[in-house]
């Protein structure tokens, strides 16, 4: 017994060392890397961040040029459109680092698609949209867009702590056949390779996101699906409460590193 | 063929722990076979049958099985990506007993609590399994038995 364990501690430190003398550590990641915390576009493959460096080739420009027509086009019963009254989309710059936010008549936290659809079936008496439709997910990421390369910047404070602590707690419960936890992968194993995907920090800094393997662009709460999916755990539906304060604890945890809506993903 | 061990003072209280999770899980629901874990190995057969290597290595590879791999590299050179979660196995069956590997593999949290390698034969104590695979094991009780056969195997150079 005493044996097996010093051979597991010898094996855990040779896979801590392993996390050390990945490529990707060696290189000097601008405002993607704030201390210890590093977007998944420092764990990105050269091509895959290319694209992304490029709004000519980055595919999520074009769901954004959608929702840029949508902007000004009214919708609804009440006849009205964003931009009658926000204006230029260029309003809402830095508004997309700061969600989800505390959400006053709702007594719950708000994510940017649900304020969306806030506007659209209370402002303008219109259908909301649903969560993946492409016309959420270019407008979300139009929103988002406006705050790229701002420093992502969401408050824990006052009524927002509790929600910040449901979501703390999803965060480390191990879940699924696998019986893993998001911090297992993302905070214990960042850096290494699971299988053919490097493992990230697991930062939302950059949705809705482009995902190569998806060919599409794709919500956060999709990836979270995607990652409870991966362990043999029952999902939770986008936008459910469940979601939303996870949300704002992988948002908080981001704080500091920059907006990059639309980025691009393996 | 070996008898398969009787319900021992450990492994009784599993049972009955399992029997409830097994009756909500549905008829699908493989019965766990109970066994006994002395000093940090399960020294008995799951099964009684000798585990078979080359099916063991074929479940190891297998991503909806074992799928070792994403965390483990294994010297199996003809399949690309060997994960790095866990420590290298290419000579893992030099240094850990057939009891040990068998135990690593049934529910490894019973050596180390913290770990991050899933139990491929245990339905207790998880959250939230995804409906399909509710009160099913990973792997089944001849799979972990093929498996260790495949690590006991894997001596190094
Ligand atoms: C009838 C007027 C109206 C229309 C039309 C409208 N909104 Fe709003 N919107 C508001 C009001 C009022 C607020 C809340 C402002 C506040 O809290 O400071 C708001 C807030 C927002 C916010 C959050 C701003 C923040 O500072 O947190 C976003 C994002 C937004 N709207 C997007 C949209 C989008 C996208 C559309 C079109 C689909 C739209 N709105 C249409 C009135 C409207
Ligand atoms: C079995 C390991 C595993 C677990 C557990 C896991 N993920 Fe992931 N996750 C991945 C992999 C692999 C990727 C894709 C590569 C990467 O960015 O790490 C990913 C990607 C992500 C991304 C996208 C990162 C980016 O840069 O776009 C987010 C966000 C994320 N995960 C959040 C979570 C959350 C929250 C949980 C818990 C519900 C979780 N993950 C659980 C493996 C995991
Ligand atoms: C999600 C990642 C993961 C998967 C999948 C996984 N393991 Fe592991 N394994 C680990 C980690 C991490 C350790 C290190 C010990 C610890 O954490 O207690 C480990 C340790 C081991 C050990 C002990 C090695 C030593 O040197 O002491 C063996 C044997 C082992 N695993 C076999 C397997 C086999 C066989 C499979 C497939 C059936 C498998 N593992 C699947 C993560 C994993």
């Amino acid at each position: 017994m005493r044996r097996i364990g010093i051979v597991l501690a010898a094996a855990g430190l040779i896979s801590v060392a392993g996390a050390g003398v990945a490529y990707t550590d060696s290189i000097d990641w601008g405002t993607y890397q704030v201390g210890d915390k590093r977007s998944g576009y420092t764990y990105a493959q050269p091509e895959t961040r290319a694209m992304q460096d490029d709004d000519f080739e980055n595919p999520g420009f074009l769901l954004m040029d959608q929702a840029a027509t949508l902007w000004e086009t009214p919708d609804g019963a009440a006849g009205k459109a964003c931009v009658g009254c926000h204006g230029d989309v260029e309003s809402l710059a830095g508004v997309g680092a700061t969600y989800p936010v505390y959400f006053e008549p709702w007594g719950k936290m708000m994510t940017v698609e649900q304020r969306i659809n806030q506007c659209r079936t209370e402002g303008m008496k219109a259908d909301p949209w649903k969560w993946e439709s492409d016309e959420m997910l270019g407008m979300t990421a139009l929103v988002k867009h406006q705050s790229r390369g701002m420093p992502v910047n969401v408050s824990i404070d006052g009524p927002a702590k509790p929600f910040y602590e449901k979501g703390e707690a999803f965060y480390y419960e191990r879940r699924g056949q696998l019986d893993l936890a998001c911090a297992n992968c993302h905070m214990d194993n960042a850096g290494l390779q699971l299988r053919a995907n490097t493992l990230s920090q697991g930062m939302p800094n950059g949705f809705p996101t482009y995902r190569l393997k998806w060919q599409k662009v794709g919500s956060l709460h999709r990836r979270l699906r995607g990652c409870n999916d991966q362990v043999r755990a029952e999902p939770y539906e986008r936008g459910s409460d469940e979601y939303v304060n996870l949300e704002l604890f992988i948002m908080h945890r981001a704080n500091g590193l920059p907006v990059e809506t639309p980025a691009v993903r393996n | 063929m070996r008898k398969r061990p009787l319900l021992t003072a450990v492994a009784l209280p599993l049972a009955l722990v399992l029997a409830p999770a097994l009756g909500a899980g549905g008829a699908a629901a493989e019965e766990l076979v109970a066994y006994e874990v002395v000093e940090g190995a399960i020294p008995a057969s799951l099964t009684g049958v000798p585990g078979d290597p080359e099916a063991g290595k074929a479940a190891a590879v297998h991503r909806q099985k074992g799928n070792c791999l994403a965390c483990h590299a294994m010297p199996i050179p003809d399949q690309p990506f060997h994960g790095e979660v866990g420590p290298d196995l290419s000579a893992v069956g030099s240094y850990l007993s057939e009891g040990e590997l068998r135990l690593r593999l049934v529910d490894s949290k019973k050596i180390n609590p913290e770990t991050s390698m899933p139990g491929f034969y245990k339905v207790e104590g998880l959250h939230r399994v995804a409906e399909k695979f509710r009160g099913k094991p990973i792997l089944t009780a001849q799979e972990v038995e093929d498996v260790v056969a495949y690590l006991l195997t894997l001596k190094g150079n």
